[in-house]
């Protein structure tokens, strides 16, 4: 697989702010890449930099081996999918397809097959002569992605196109996309700040954080095995501890809670431990997990994401643990002691 | 409880529409319908009102009629498309390019012909372009020519005097639809490879077609039925509809030719609007809103 789109050494300067700060990354050709932040972390101004619309400080951005130095965004090979979707609302959903094509001088014939054949693609055949402004939101999204996609670009940026979306549809669209991103091939390169998002569709995900890129890596190991406090504590929900002392083969927080943790080989100040990483009941003989007692603060039920707060025993933390909806823990109530393990893998420390 | 409410709603309803009402009829359906019925009404010998299609048929076999009126229409249309070349730019200007703080303050500026009146920035004009006017002595003195240039009551002065009052109607209008447009829109005609002029004749002028109707329509309007500017800039040879009414009604006395007159003039503005809105595609009821 060779490399679609290469950023050397990114640095974007405002009056005084560095927006994106000396990024450095490749995507390989076919692939989905997102690029993960809460916003004004520098995802947009990145975006709009491959696109075009806005001029890089320093370093360069390769798109197929070419140097796109002072090439306008009209010319270059990517195609962009905004937040706002920037429907033409004059148009129809034929017109808005067609108006790259027709800017590129094709062929009447050739432009209507191109159009027919995309919209059958994002499942929007038999719209053609609606209004834009009369399609639903997930109906509207698939334009906008039909637009771009019927260029066919090297690379599709999409800029946080599912932000607009009810819950339930922006689930929808997550699969739906995925799905057509393996279909058609074409390289996206996403940006969100909704970290779910991000993990369901891409092959790899960069976070980032002021204008920084923190972590590029497989949705898995940047859940498994954050190499950043902040990444920890971005991606996904932890418990988070501030360490007292990182002793022989053992830590202990600032609240008194001491674990064994053989593995840690430098200094730490941080550590962290996802709720759902806890057993519950652990069997004696788990090879290990570190047992310990909690005692039940409060329950927060929130279906499937149901998490129980809890206080250590022999220490004043608070643990945030997930409860599993099902038959084995029905009768848990708030004041009860529950026995709960951990393995040192999931303890991570920064 | 219920019927009660309903009951003080009606009377509420009805306070509210008595004004309307009122305005509706005495002002504009009763003075109207006296009109159209004095248009088809002569003096006969004996002096008394007779039913007639005279008036209209004066102004079709009269020829001078004819060429006024066409002539009225021709530099009405002319005028909206000057004021539209000129507002544009303005309007895209005040609502894209500068900061809003600054297009309040220009947006101000534009007013204050408006504030003094038609009649103070027609005068405004017969000081600046008469022939001993502030462009000759200015032209004269640095020596570009000898001979005053004939600039005031010429067709010239006229367009200029009905540019100025009306240009801001233009503006308001297509400033208000262009704030409207997201910047965005520009972008993604941009990225999918529209040029400048692309994006101008497919993206923002299709998108500000209502307020360029809207403005069109106003101007037009204005500028067919205005007096003041033809007659105090454009002098003897003017030749604007609204003379012939005006000297129809105040120098022959003749009501009824000008009650005809009147109604041919709103037949003819009425139906250039129509006429302009059926081939620029735009409807009625999508412009006002």
């Amino acid at each position: 697989m060779n490399n679609i789109l290469e950023i050397k050494n990114l640095s974007k300067h405002f009056d005084d702010v560095t927006a994106v700060n000396n990024v450095d990354f490749t995507v390989e050709e076919g692939g989905f890449f997102s690029i993960l932040g809460s916003s004004g972390c520098g995802k947009t101004t990145l975006l709009r930099i491959i696109a075009g619309f806005q001029q890089e400080s320093e370093g360069d951005v390769i798109i197929n081996g070419q140097s796109m130095k002072g090439i306008p965004p009209e010319k270059r090979p990517v195609n962009i999918v905004f937040q706002n979707l920037a429907l033409f609302p004059m148009m129809n959903v034929r017109e808005n397809v067609a108006f790259g094509l027709k800017r590129k001088r094709l062929q009447k014939a050739d432009i209507n097959s191109k159009v027919n054949e995309m919209l059958e693609r994002v499942g929007l055949h038999g719209y053609e002569n609606k209004k834009v402004t009369d399609l639903s939101g997930g109906q509207r999204q698939r334009v906008a992605i039909a637009r771009s996609l019927v260029m066919n670009p090297s690379i599709l940026l999409l800029d946080e196109p599912l932000g607009a979306l009810d819950r339930k549809l922006r689930e929808h669209m997550k699969v739906e996309l995925k799905l057509l991103q393996k279909e058609i091939g074409t390289t996206f390169v996403y940006i969100t700040h909704d970290q779910s998002e991000a993990l369901v569709m891409s092959d790899k995900v960069a976070v980032m954080h002021d204008g920084q890129f923190e972590q590029i890596d497989t949705p898995r190991n940047l859940y498994k095995n954050p190499k950043t406090s902040f990444v920890a504590g971005f991606v996904g929900d932890s418990n988070r501890f501030y360490l007292q002392s990182t002793g022989a083969g053992s830590i202990t927080t600032n609240g008194g809670w001491t674990l064994q943790q053989p593995n840690l080989n430098k200094s730490a100040s941080e550590l962290y431990i996802r709720p759902e990483a806890l057993i519950l009941n652990p069997a004696n003989n788990l090879n290990g997990v570190d047992q310990f007692e909690v005692t039940i603060k409060t329950i927060l039920f929130d279906g499937s994401s149901t998490k129980l707060s809890t206080i250590v025993d022999g220490s004043n933390e608070e643990l945030l643990i997930s409860l599993p909806q099902n038959a084995q823990f029905e009768g848990i109530e708030e004041g009860h002691t529950l026995n709960v393990g951990i393995h040192h893998n999931d303890l991570k420390c920064f | 409880m219920m019927q009660n409410n309903k009951k003080n709603l009606n009377i509420t309803f009805y306070l509210l529409i008595v004004p309307v009402l009122i305005w509706l009829i005495f002002m504009i359906v009763i003075p109207h319908a006296e009109l159209f019925i004095s248009s088809f009404q002569v003096e006969d010998d004996s002096g008394d009102m007779v039913f007639s299609f005279g008036n209209y048929i004066d102004f079709f076999t009269q020829k001078i009629y004819w060429f006024t009126f066409v002539k009225t229409a021709a530099y009405s249309i002319g005028v909206t498309l000057l004021a539209f070349i000129i507002a544009f730019p303005i309007a895209f200007y005040l609502s894209k390019v500068t900061s809003k703080k600054n297009a309040a303050f220009l947006i101000l500026l534009l007013l204050i012909p408006l504030w003094v009146g038609e009649l103070v920035t027609v005068y405004g004009w017969i000081v600046l372009l008469g022939d001993h006017g502030i462009i000759n002595h200015f032209l004269m003195t640095i020596g570009i020519i000898n001979e005053p240039i004939n600039m005031l009551y010429t067709n010239f002065s006229m367009v200029i005097g009905l540019l100025y009052m009306s240009m801001l109607f233009m503006v308001i209008p297509v400033m208000s639809t262009l704030q409207s447009m997201d910047d965005s829109l520009i972008e993604a005609a941009c990225d999918l490879g529209a040029s400048k002029w692309d994006i101008f004749t497919k993206i923002i002028i299709p998108y500000s077609m209502p307020g360029i109707t809207s403005g069109a329509i106003i101007v037009f309007m204005l500028v067919i039925g205005d007096y003041l500017a033809p007659n105090l800039l454009g002098g003897k040879n003017s030749l604007w509809f609204t003379e012939q009414i005006y000297n129809n009604f105040l120098q022959t006395f003749n009501w009824n030719e000008g009650a005809a007159f009147g109604f041919l003039l709103l037949i003819l503005s009425s139906g250039i609007i129509w006429l302009a809105l059926k081939l620029s595609g735009q409807k009625l009821e999508k412009v006002g809103a």
